[in-house]
């Protein structure tokens, strides 16, 4: 051990320890006493099952009640999803409870957008003055001008009132932002998607390949544990990452990519498998069309044509191919999830579906299982109103394979007013300013708006530019509509509150059932309270309610996942095969296999800006958890040691990230690290809060979307690219 | 390269262990001058010289239970659970230096007390002349004021031994975890209290005499703070890189101008010149000598707490 | 005599801190404080790196330094071996604090050291500690290491492992674990 590099360590802790100082204050409400929910008494210990929101993993919870205080939070040891143990944030959940700033009475605007002034109102006010507005809307544009943005199950509501009231816009950063590109290449390929929660089957693979994935700071919880199975079970493990992430440190070969030319990699290991035809050849055979197609595509790429791209040498890249094919079809290419980098991630993302083809593995242990769900019904709502002018997002299908709605595509709408104008804005559970690229265009169209509703728990930087703010209460404070998973295993799951709504907060399905209702939607809310609706939901599944509640969960029988199981193998493509070479591609002028495009690469004093996710938060919405805070209270910039030698930074220096605009980052700490390449410098995503109402949290960290004012986006599907800023690095003054 | 993180920040442990303040500094320091003091009055009295000795036998046994007290008061201040300091007396812990420490203290009240007696100030003869009478006794009996002299040095050289083992046991503080610091402590607390007689005496006899002890004190303490040095120079790994705290590190210039240079080498040349009547006794070099065992006690505390295995 | 001990398995642990925040909730420990804590070590220089993340915490010593200086007979070894803090005999002079080289121990606001308790009120009911039974990669294992059919003596023997400042003659009870043993 060395001495010199703990001291240095122990300036960094030095640098942090004022913040801790200042920690301790116990938020405003809970000292008033919590209310714990009345069907649960006073005294003893009792628990809850429910499902987890800290993402949107939803893992199955066990929420601990003792003496009428909330105690902690496990997992529910019957769930497929947390096998009875949550992540760090999910264990953390107690803390969102306990969010001293969470939001506590529906605040209506006093000045102008964004100065985040307020008056608080009562729900009957607020209400009134939404429905109002919504309605003059409706006259003027039509119900199409009120958008929505979502992130989570909670949403559901919300879509459903949207719905209702006529609108098609409903959109989540969850594609265009961040897992569309994937979906996309997939689709083109095997007809159908990865899913959400992946249908990857990690723990029985045999090799497995992440590609800027970084599993273990990224905490999907079942990905993680069964990445730990796989090393205990000796998976040969490749990580592809400029950073050497956690993954990288437990693989057996990490390559230190050169960022934006991951394309070149693949293309050189598809031309290895298929001029060395290591290919499966009886599934290629059986499943599979434009085999020679793909081999004509790649012929000049190879693994010395890559080389000097890529920076991975060429009998690396051979040697990893022909390993990585020795374990097919257990040979898992993992399609990654935030994939938004470049603008031609869908082809990238199509590389990755082409080599998992060739591997065998869609549909095969150890690759990509069918995943298998519970047959419950949709409430038996009256039929939605039919939306004439159609979906504002994707004019003239400009973005052709776009298969979900373009949450930057409304944006443009509501600043362009073309196709038609869009004039109302709902925002559920997602801090667009910290999702959407480009801070000012969001500004810019929020600024042409007639109405602004955010619903938040926490005083996010998107509910400074409201005019209507609905406080919501937590997931341990409320039902939501069940989790009806697609999984290995079939299950249903239920949410309900452990704890009564704190203040002045709601559920979200109350506030969509009283805004409906003042809507003049009655009919679309004929259920006279959620558990009503709930049981409905259920009894089509023939379960109840009442069965639910107490466990939390309730599973289906096993079913065949894999081919070799019995699942029927299809692929709806418009071939009904795995489409190595994309007709589909093609007839839109697209590339119909991918083809490696060169990026623009930083100039002289500039670093490529990356992000990633840390273990303890979840995007930028727990930064002001008490105990998530405790655990990581800022982010710091990774940058390669000869680098900051060079600037004569070290650890624990605070810098100013300027980027090629001139945006100025807020003040970020240095870590000088070996593990990251010179050409590119990595922040976790989600901090540097601006926010008035994040009394701690706010100013510590950078924010990496302030940073990302250039964008690109991904003409086949409309994803927007954000890894394509450069970053300058100033000593902080 | 070796890159450590730690997610750890708990204050008093992180950046480094810091939990222990002025208060620990002044009460090794009033303990080691206490030993000091007990041990030079205990021979006198031992020796049978109280008379030529006035000072050190009738204001230092007093001051010794002021000062002591004082100390402890400082202690008492840095207890995180003040009302469970009683908990010291419930038990005696045999590995532990602080419980030892703890049990000397109570020890050394009486003796002290004792002494007292043994050769009251003035005032309290003359406002008290009943407890003159018993002082009186006592003195007749010379037995018991050698008995008393033994008790003040066996305890005295105990309590200036245990300060240093308090720190020195913490091998988990490479700094502190030196056999010498005992010593160290020990002699400084000598250096201490001889400098204070020098200083407050009004007999020129007395002040020589303690001038030339404290010099021979102060020769001694320089000699172990290079044994110490060196000790820890030619000892393993994190020794040496607990070590560098002085030198070169954060703490050589507090430590080489105030401890040793002002605390310890001025002084001694002062003294020196003084007592073979080249300059004339002043306040300052007892002055420094004092203020340079209180910094030596800063010192240690505060880089003792900064080093550490990692 | 049990002997309890953990054994951690380090190329399977991702450093997420679940163990951290599950000790936070499991034993409400404060705001600002920590029972465990993540280290992580990197080796070389880039591109040739390694790294050992491992979750730390008090390491049970059965030579345990904090136990021998305290002056109250506060710090002692429960059953077990368990090395455990009487809040009621604990007069906060912190000695124990300083005693520790693995820095496991702080000082709780209300006054008393305080530090990791293997979960003793769950190892008792026969549960894995919070950290243990919370962590998403199963790299935790907690048992007798005097037993030698127990898992954690199995993993012991059977895995390359190291313990923490063995040097420091603390004889520290968590062992690390660092690959299969293939002697």
């Amino acid at each position: 051990m060395n001495s010199i590099s703990r001291r240095r360590f122990l300036k960094i802790g030095a640098a942090t320890a004022g913040v801790a100082a200042t920690a301790g204050a116990l938020s405003k409400f809970t000292k008033q006493g919590v209310k714990i929910s009345s069907n649960i008494p006073e005294k003893g210990i009792y628990t809850i099952p429910t499902y987890c929101d800290l993402c949107f993993w939803k893992c199955n919870a066990i929420a601990t009640v003792r003496d009428g205080k909330l105690w902690k939070i496990e997992g529910n040891p019957i769930d497929p999803m947390s096998k009875g143990r949550l992540c760090p944030r999910g264990t953390g959940g107690v803390g969102s409870y306990y969010d001293p700033d969470r939001l506590l009475k529906p605040l209506m605007r006093k000045n102008n957008r964004g100065e985040e002034k307020w008056v608080e109102v009562t729900w009957d006010e607020a209400f009134t003055f939404i429905a109002d507005k919504m309605n003059k809307i409706k006259s003027e544009y039509g119900p199409e001008a009120v958008a929505l943005f979502s992130h989570g199950i909670g949403g559901n509501f919300f879509k459903h009132l949207l719905k209702a009231y006529g609108s098609p816009n409903l959109a989540a950063p969850s594609f265009a932002q961040c897992r569309g590109p994937r979906d996309a290449g997939f689709r083109l390929t095997f007809g159908e998607d990865v899913g959400s929660p992946e249908r990857t089957d990690i723990e029985n693979s045999k090799f497995l390949v992440l590609i800027g994935s970084h599993l273990g700071e990224n905490m999907h919880n079942t990905q993680v544990q069964e990445f730990a199975t796989a090393i205990e079970r000796g998976t040969k493990i490749l990580v592809v990452d400029p950073r050497h992430s956690v993954a990288a440190s437990k693989a057996d070969w990490w390559f230190p990519i050169k960022p934006g030319t991951d394309i070149a990699l693949i293309l050189a290991w598809l031309n290895v498998i298929v001029n060395e035809e290591l290919y499966d050849k009886d599934y290629i055979g059986k499943y599979a069309i434009g085999l020679d197609k793909l081999k004509q595509a790649v012929a000049n790429n190879t693994p010395e044509w890559a080389y000097p791209i890529t920076g991975i040498k060429a009998e690396v890249i051979r040697e990893t191919a022909r390993e990585m094919a020795r374990y097919k079809p257990a040979a898992l290419i993992h399609p990654g999830r935030h994939v938004t980098w470049y603008g031609d991630d869908s082809q990238r993302s199509r590389a990755i579906a082409i080599l998992n083809a060739l591997m065998g593995s869609w549909g095969r242990k150890g690759g990509f299982f069918s995943p298998v769900s519970l047959d419950i019904g949709a409430y038996p709502y009256p039929e939605y109103p039919h939306s004439e002018k159609g979906k504002v997002d994707n004019p003239d299908n400009k973005y052709p394979f776009a298969h979900e709605t373009i949450t930057t595509g409304i944006r443009e709408a509501t600043i362009s007013g073309k196709p038609y104008p869009i004039k109302g804005w709902f925002v559920y559970a997602t801090n667009l300013m910290f999702t959407l690229p480009n801070e000012e265009e969001t500004i810019k169209a929020i600024q042409n708006l007639d109405l602004m509703v955010v619903v938040e728990t926490l005083p996010s930087e998107i509910t400074g530019w409201a005019d209507v703010v609905l406080p919501e209460a937590t997931y341990l404070e409320r039902y939501d509509d069940l989790n009806v998973e697609f999984f290995k295993e079939p299950f249903v799951a239920i949410r309900q509150p452990v704890l009564e709504p704190a203040y002045e907060t709601k559920p979200g399905w109350w506030m969509a059932k009283k805004l409906g209702e003042k809507l003049g939607l009655e009919n679309y809310f004929p259920w006279k309270n959620i558990e009503e609706f709930l049981d409905t939901r259920l009894k089509t599944g023939g379960y109840s309610l009442e069965q639910i509640k107490k466990v939390g969960l309730i599973k289906g029988e096993r079913q065949p996942i894999y081919f070799d199981e019995g699942v029927t193998p299809e692929f709806p493509t418009p071939s009904g095969k795995i489409e190595l070479y994309s007709e589909q591609l093609a007839a839109y002028g697209f590339d119909p296999v991918p083809r490696y495009r060169k990026h623009e690469e930083p100039p002289t004093g500039y670093y490529r800006l990356l992000f990633g996710r840390s273990p303890v938060h979840s995007f930028g919405r727990t930064q002001s958890n008490p105990i998530l805070f405790d655990m990581m209270k800022e982010n710091e910039v990774w940058l390669n040691k000869f680098v900051a030698d060079k600037l004569d930074l070290k650890s624990g220096d605070y810098v100013v990230l300027v980027n090629h605009d001139g945006v100025r980052s807020n003040r970020v700490m240095v870590k000088a690290t070996e593990r990251i390449r010179q050409d590119c410098v990595y922040i976790v995503h989600g901090f540097g809060h601006t926010s008035k109402g994040f009394v701690r949290s706010r100013g510590l960290g950078a924010s990496d979307n302030q940073l990302v004012t250039k964008y690109k986006i991904d003409p086949i599907m409309g994803g927007t690219a954000q890894h394509l800023n450069f970053v300058s690095i100033e000593r902080e003054a | 390269m070796i890159e450590i993180t730690n997610t750890r920040m708990n204050h008093l442990i992180d950046p480094s262990l810091h939990i222990w303040g002025w208060e620990i500094s002044v009460y090794l320091f009033a303990g080691g001058m206490v030993a000091g003091m007990m041990i030079i009055l205990g021979f006198f009295f031992f020796k049978g010289r109280e008379k030529e000795v006035d000072c050190v036998c009738s204001i230092l046994p007093f001051l010794s239970i002021i000062v002591l007290s004082l100390g402890m008061f400082a202690l008492f201040l840095d207890l995180e659970y003040k009302l469970h300091v009683f908990r010291f007396y419930t038990t005696f812990i045999i590995t532990s230096p602080m419980s030892w420490g703890s049990w000397i203290l109570i020890l050394v009240y009486p003796v002290l007390a004792l002494s007292v007696l043994l050769k009251l100030p003035k005032i309290i003869s003359k406002l008290f002349p009943k407890i003159e009478k018993i002082s009186a006794q006592l003195k007749s009996n010379r037995k018991l004021v050698k008995s008393v002299g033994v008790f003040n040095m066996i305890l005295g050289a105990s309590l200036g031994i245990y300060t240093g083992v308090l720190l020195s046991t913490f091998q988990a503080r490479p700094l502190w975890n030196s056999p010498i610091l005992a010593l160290l402590f020990l002699v400084s607390g000598l250096s201490v209290a001889a400098a204070l007689v020098h200083m407050i005496s009004k007999s020129v006899y007395e002040r020589e005499l303690l001038a030339k002890a404290d010099n021979a004190f102060l020769i001694t303490e320089l000699f172990i703070i290079i044994l110490f040095v060196i000790g820890m120079v030619t000892s393993v790994k994190i020794h040496q890189d607990a070590i560098t705290l002085f030198l070169g590190g954060p703490y050589t210039a507090v430590f080489w101008i105030f401890v040793v240079l002002m605390g310890i080498v001025i002084p001694l040349i002062i003294q020196s010149l003084a007592v073979s009547h080249k300059v004339k006794h002043t306040p300052l070099a007892p002055i420094f000598v004092m203020i340079g065992g209180l910094i030596l006690r800063f010192v240690i505390v505060n880089a003792g707490q900064y080093s550490s295995w990692y | 005599m049990a002997r309890y001990g953990m054994a951690i398995d380090t190329t399977k642990c991702v450093g997420c801190m679940d163990c951290v925040v599950a000790c936070k909730t499991e034993n409400n420990v404060p705001e600002g404080l920590n029972r465990d804590w993540i280290q992580t070590i990197v080796n070389g220089e880039f591109p040739n790196l390694t790294m050992e993340i491992r979750s730390e915490r008090c390491n049970h010593c059965t030579n345990a330094p904090c136990v021998s200086c305290c002056p109250t007979g506060a710090s002692h070894y429960h059953d077990g071996g368990i090395v455990l803090v009487h809040h009621d005999l604990c007069t906060g002079c912190k000695a124990c604090v300083a005693s520790c080289p693995y820095d496991a121990r702080f000082i709780n606001p209300e006054g008393y050291a305080d530090k990791c308790t293997f979960c003793v009120h769950r190892v008792e009911e026969g549960k894995d500690p919070a950290c243990v039974s919370v962590c998403p990669t199963y790299c935790m294992t907690l048992g007798d290491l005097d037993d030698p059919n127990s898992e954690i003596s199995k993993l012991v023997k059977s895995k390359n492992n190291h313990t923490n400042l063995p040097e420091a003659g603390t004889i520290p009870n968590i062992y690390y674990l660092i690959g299969d043993n293939n002697d």
